[in-house]
């Protein structure tokens, strides 16, 4: 890749104004409510940005750009069903509890609803899950910087090893998200967020735009690709009739309702920004406020994903050579037919190829396979000419990093709040607390930087992560939306509800396999009894069973345990609490009716794109 | 809090809008756009910025000049039962 001046420029100034935020926001703070809430202060449209840009790491654009090239339109599924629905619930239903309970944190809102066991648990799995997802988020990062060649003539010009660039993109990404973190904590990490989303959207809209007008618009993109690509519920009836391999059931259940909802309305990752906001109504309108720019994210992450699939490929792309310096000999001469990669790329998407031999991967049909995770850097290269493509680079950067923070302050507050001052050290000082909110800020970068280690020297470690937080995840919700809804559920059942989906979903992965996969960590490690058509159908089934266990063992449980006295609940649980008033804002400002705006809109961009 | 947000994102997008703009004037008719259909992408893409940080810009600068803001806290609506959890 040749960078120059222009493109330098631009990285560095995003670098000088991200910690310059953080400068700028140290002076306030000043108690621990400041540092790990934002004060409760926050404007609810910056939160609302905040609370997808949250979201918005690595897993998110490359991720989805890479689904979109492998499966077209129907990605969409993982925004329309799999995030609106949930973010509208979770705004009208879930926040008055949250936000009003008073509690800083999700796993202090289970103790204020349950028991210290259920906080415990779920706030020592939440704080793993934070420091892998951060360090995972680093170690792609690292990856793509290295992939993309991104310093390679600045490591010459300065006379560095090459093998250095690694150990450099990691260092200076833990650096930077440290510095801005440990000078103005979730504020801070909030506003970088913000600014973040709009570097996203400033850095893929041209893209998308210069893309559609090369491909012909959307009718000439139509008109180069399977026409299962530009539509989301063909043949969704049936799982073996569509690319995902899922079919209507599995898709609005696994994902739409249990996956989605597990995640949107109970990961303190995305809650803590609606809970920085200056007032209940704030709150309740984050998620609302994050749907409407949700909605049509698609077309900024997917949509590229389906142009670089449908552009004519004229040159060979940087990525087609392996990065000099690692664990690469040059490709040797052509042998055979796979030995040339670029015989098998799709329009830019390249054919993956096995860093040891230079040869092109096959899968078990000799099928080549191709790199769908180059598609959106491709993307980039190939359209973007200096100057605007040092800003798309800053963009893709940006939401690795936005990625890692939201990480990174939401194990700060959860270590420091639900477990240091819970089971540590109580009573200590206001100011105590804030100083073990800044350290805790130095760990979690440190053990990220570890997993992100990790990562490169074990194999199957992000995987086998990814999936043990599919375990942890997946019966979540249905102990909020009990313990919420239902003044009966008792901490007891809650608990023991949760351990055994969690239990459940280990059992279903063990006992089934997705097809053309072999027993291991793919599933039917115990023993194959049930074959899905794809790993997608299996991790929404997975998902489906946790939840369902987690479900009816909760309410049986519940009805055979003592419940707590009602006057301990209010606030805490729907039947018990006076509701929100609304009457005093205008009609368009009432979270019920931006909900149903919400909802009216999502149905037209099914019927649209069906 | 004090520190409008608006005002350094618009600033930064001034700076990045106008670097980029100005980079694509000198370089009109420059082969580099071939890449980009023929478009001069950074000339204006690099205006749209501009245009978008002026306005986040002057928008902070207002609110900031109104900053009478009372610091509001809480809720709408009665907080029931007990007070436990507050660690401070």
């Amino acid at each position: 890749m040749n960078l120059t001046f222009i493109d330098w420029l631009i990285m560095l100034l995003y670098f000088a104004f991200v910690l310059g935020i953080g400068f700028a926001l140290k002076r306030f703070m000043r108690t621990s409510k400041d540092f790990f809430q934002a004060g409760r202060s926050l404007p609810a449209w910056i939160c609302g940005l905040a609370f997808i840009s949250a979201n918005l790491g690595a897993q998110e654009v490359i991720g989805m750009g890479a689904s979109g090239a492998k499966y077209g339109i129907a990605t969409s599924h993982f925004y329309w069903i799999g995030a609106i629905p949930a973010m509208i619930f979770v705004g009208v239903f879930m926040m008055p509890f949250y936000y009003g309970s008073k509690a800083r944190s999700v796993p202090e809102f289970l103790r204020l609803r349950f028991d210290e066991k259920t906080r415990a648990y779920n706030a020592c799995s939440f704080a793993v899950m934070t420091v892998f997802s951060s360090g995972i988020s680093m170690y792609a990062m690292a990856r793509l910087i290295q992939t993309l060649h991104v310093f390679d003539s600045a490591f010459l010009k300065f006379n560095l090893p090459l093998g250095w660039i690694f150990h450099f993109a990691i260092i200076i990404s833990a650096l930077i998200v440290l510095g801005y973190i440990f000078l103005g904590g979730l504020t801070s990490a909030i506003y970088n967020e913000v600014l973040q989303f709009f570097l996203i959207v400033a850095g893929f809209l041209p893209l998308v735009w210069v893309g559609l007008k090369n491909v012909g618009g959307w009718s000439g993109l139509k008109a180069a690709l399977p026409v299962a690509y530009t539509h989301s519920w063909r043949g969704m009836t049936n799982a073996h009739n569509n690319p995902l391999g899922v079919e209507w059931f599995g898709l609005s259940m696994g994902l739409g309702f249990v996956l989605s909802f597990g995640y949107w309305c109970t990961d303190f990752l995305v809650i803590q920004t609606a809970m920085a906001t200056d007032s209940e109504e704030s709150a309740r309108r984050v998620p609302l406020i994050a749907a409407i720019p949700k909605m049509f994210f698609p077309f900024l992450v997917i949509l590229p994903g389906l142009i670089a699939i449908a552009t004519p490929a004229i040159t060979q792309h940087a990525m087609l050579r392996s990065a000099p310096g690692l664990n690469t000999p040059a490709v040797p001469p052509a042998a055979n037919d796979l030995s040339d990669p670029t015989k098998y790329s799709k329009g830019l998407i390249p054919a993956k190829v096995n860093p040891v031999t230079g040869k092109v991967m096959t899968d078990e049909h000799g099928k080549p396979l191709l790199d769908y995770d180059l598609a959106i850097p491709n993307m980039l290269l190939h359209y973007f000419p200096t100057g605007i493509l040092g800003l798309g680079l800053t963009a893709l950067l940006a939401s690795f990093m936005s990625g890692m923070a939201g990480n990174v302050t939401a194990f700060n507050t959860v270590w420091t709040y639900d477990l240091y001052q819970s089971y540590i050290h109580k009573n200590a000082s206001d100011t105590h607390y804030l100083k073990m909110g800044r350290w805790a800020t130095v760990g979690g970068i440190l053990l990220s930087m570890a997993t992100a280690y990790a990562v490169t020297s074990f194999n199957n470690i992000m995987d086998t992560l990814q999936l043990v937080f599919s375990f942890v995840n997946a019966p979540l919700f249905a102990t909020f939306l009990l313990g919420m809804f239902w003044k009966r559920t008792t901490g007891h059942a809650a608990f023991t509800g949760l351990v055994s989906g969690t239990v459940a979903a280990v059992i279903h992965h063990g006992l089934t396999l997705p097809a053309d996969a072999h027993p291991g960590i793919h599933g039917g490690w115990i023993a194959v009894v049930h074959t899905y058509p794809s790993e997608m159908a299996q991790n929404f089934w997975t998902a489906i069973w946790a939840f369902s266990t987690n479900f009816i063992l909760t309410v049986v449980i519940s009805l055979m345990t003592k419940p707590r006295p009602e006057s301990e609940l209010v606030g805490l649980v729907y039947s018990l609490t006076p509701k929100p008033v609304e009457h005093h804002m205008a009609w368009y400002a009432r979270p019920k009716v931006i909900a149903v705006g919400l909802i009216a809109l999502l149905i037209a961009l099914n019927l649209t794109f069906r | 809090m004090n520190l409008d947000l608006r005002i350094p994102m618009g600033l930064m997008f001034l700076i990045v809008g106008g670097i980029m703009s100005v980079f694509g004037f000198f370089t009109r008719g420059s082969v580099i756009y071939e890449r980009s259909v023929g478009m001069n992408i950074n000339l204006i893409w690099g205006l749209v910025m501009l245009a978008f940080g002026l306005v986040m810009f002057l928008l902070g600068r207002a609110s900031d000049k109104r900053a009478a803001a009372e610091p509001i806290e809480g809720t709408n609506r009665p907080l029931g039962g007990h007070g436990h959890g507050m660690g401070h």
